[in-house]
């Protein structure tokens, strides 16, 4: 019941690999997932025997509606060469990966493996996307699905509530956007590396080539007012508010806390550990948060006897501007309401007190969606370890990491903290 | 009133007759729109319907451009969008909705807490027929 949670050994994370994210027509799951692999095992300082790993948790949502091919957990088995060992897969939409993650840790933790390896994979852009909204909106609850709902409607939907309530505007959600893309060049895995400025002179430059009239744009906002580059999705969810369709993997090996130093003197240790379930809006606490995210939360502070001001930095699920604000209050990082002013005050910018986001997000990073969730933890496992490159957060002491991650319209959410010792 | 099962097939069966129905808990007098056969609140199964009087407020909206396949057929279009919201009843309980009777091109004249009233929307025939819950502006 109320206990607090705990492992029942401590786990360690001693490698991590992610596929370049983007939209690749020559790629499929199986490619991108032996370019995560292949990372994770380069990324293991003292060397890793890829014989000596046990079993395989893979994150994925829909590739039997993306690609038409179920059943991902042996065929990635049979990829790293780990058949006849045990594969399985977890799904929780969105959220599928972090759940991968969940049950490869509660493995070890339980005694029964050593090392095992988590990732996840995700195959979108082969659909056009329309069809990738009808794939994805295979998540929502039914009632949402039945009369419309699409994932950008419900952030919508939510954002609407949030504006009637605090008096915020989409001229707040604009301050999430520009702050992500400003974090995106930074990252060489980025499906859309550009600040929203590149994205403003480039279109500039595109039009002055063809000798179009010049769009005198006074700044990142005046471009993102224009709906002629940001067209309305589902109103006030805007093109730049949305994530971008993706193809993409991620992994990361696992093994019990007592031989972790085997493999790597900067192990970085699961410390907090949280899971929600949601019930759709008409069933929701509230239309401006997800309880889901509020569950995760109270289990992974529980856990880790620590509070939100402790996490020195985190990935959320940010699906859309709109949910990064959400977020940030669901986890405690800020006040209900108070959201969108952290953002505009430069709270959440990459050399702020509470980075968010680092990555680029799902906003610029991409979002496969069975991918994400490992993937976020790796931005945590580069930033704790002080190999995040340019986007390096700029304090010394850095220790404490965490991701959020959401699955459907809030009905799976986790919530996850790593601690370098 | 006859007995039907608790369940969403019934709530869309009712929505086909033109009523909004939930569920009513025997012992604790909670109530669900939609229906839900176990009360979350006791964890008893003893409900009984109870037909809601079908208006509410707006609670909140979204006006959609870029739609599934079913509302696409519908013609709603990058041009052409549609709005749809969650209402939050006159008897306390929330339900999802198209919402009518607003201009989804001008989504700043839509209110949230706009009083609405229930409509019931009818599509295709036969077999095939279904009952869109919807809301109009009161």
């Amino acid at each position: 019941m109320g206990k607090q949670k705990k492992l029942g050994r401590g786990v360690a994370i001693v490698g991590a690999g992610m596929s370049k994210f983007g939209m690749f027509k020559d790629k499929d799951s199986k490619d991108l997932f032996a370019e995560a692999f292949n990372e994770m095992i380069s990324s293991v300082d003292k060397g890793v025997d890829p014989n000596d790993i046990e079993a395989l948790y893979l994150g994925n949502f829909s590739n039997d509606f993306f690609v038409h091919q179920a059943h991902w957990g042996p065929l990635i088995s049979d990829l790293i060469g780990l058949a006849p060992k045990p594969s399985t897969r977890t799904e929780g939409a969105c959220a599928s990966s972090a759940l991968a993650l969940r049950e490869g840790v509660f493995a070890i933790a339980s005694g029964f493996y050593d090392m095992v390896l988590v990732g996840g994979a995700e195959e979108m852009s082969k659909c056009s996307t329309e069809e990738v909204a009808e794939g994805l909106a295979l998540a929502t609850v039914p009632y949402e699905g039945k009369v419309g709902f699409t994932f950008p409607g419900v952030f919508g939907l939510i954002a609407t509530a949030y504006f009637a309530k605090y008096g915020a505007s989409h001229e707040d959600l604009m301050n999430v956007t520009i702050k992500s893309h400003n974090n995106a060049p930074l990252n060489p895995k980025a499906q859309i590396p550009y600040t929203v400025r590149d994205l403003m002179n480039n279109k500039i430059a595109r039009i002055k080539k063809k000798g179009g009239p010049v769009p005198q744009w006074e700044d990142e906002k005046a471009f993102l007012r224009d709906l002629s580059v940001n067209p309305v999705v589902a109103w006030p969810m805007y093109l730049y508010d949305c994530c971008p369709i993706s193809d993409g993997a991620s992994c990361m090996l696992l093994v019990a806390e007592d031989i972790a130093k085997n493999f790597t003197d900067n192990p970085l240790y699961v410390m907090g550990m949280g899971q929600g379930s949601g019930r759709g809006f008409h069933a929701a606490d509230s239309l401006t948060s997800f309880e889901a995210t509020k569950n995760a939360a109270t289990e992974a502070y529980g856990m880790s006897g620590l509070k939100p001001e402790d996490i020195q930095f985190s990935e959320v699920h940010d699906c859309f501007s709109m949910a990064e604000i959400i977020h940030t209050e669901d986890l405690g990082f800020f006040n209900p309401g108070e959201g969108y002013k952290a953002v505009s005050d430069g709270l959440t910018r990459l050399d702020g007190p509470k980075p968010i986001n680092t990555s680029g997000g799902l906003k610029c990073k991409g979002h496969p969606v069975g991918a994400t969730g490992v993937s976020q933890l790796l931005e945590v496992w580069k930033q704790l370890r002080n190999e995040a490159g340019e986007r390096q957060i700029p304090n010394k002491n850095l220790r404490i990491g965490a991701a959020h991650n959401l699955g459907g319209t809030g009905g799976t959410c986790t919530f996850t903290i790593l601690e370098r010792r | 009133m006859e007995e039907r099962r608790f369940s969403d097939i019934s709530y869309d069966q009712y929505l086909n007759e033109e009523k909004l129905m939930g569920s009513k808990c025997k012992n604790c007098d909670a109530l669900y729109t939609p229906p839900r056969s176990i009360c979350i609140k006791c964890y008893k199964s003893d409900m009984e319907w109870v037909e809601m009087k079908g208006s509410g407020k707006l609670a909140a909206f979204t006006c959609i451009s870029i739609g599934p396949p079913s509302m696409i057929a519908e013609g709603y279009t990058r041009k052409n969008p549609y709005c749809v919201g969650v209402v939050e009843l006159e008897e306390g309980t929330r339900v999802d909705a198209r919402i009518e009777g607003v201009d989804p091109k001008k989504p700043e004249t839509i209110k949230v807490g706009m009083p609405v009233k229930v409509k019931f929307l009818h599509r295709r025939e036969g077999d095939n027929q279904v009952a869109y819950l919807a809301f109009t502006p009161q």
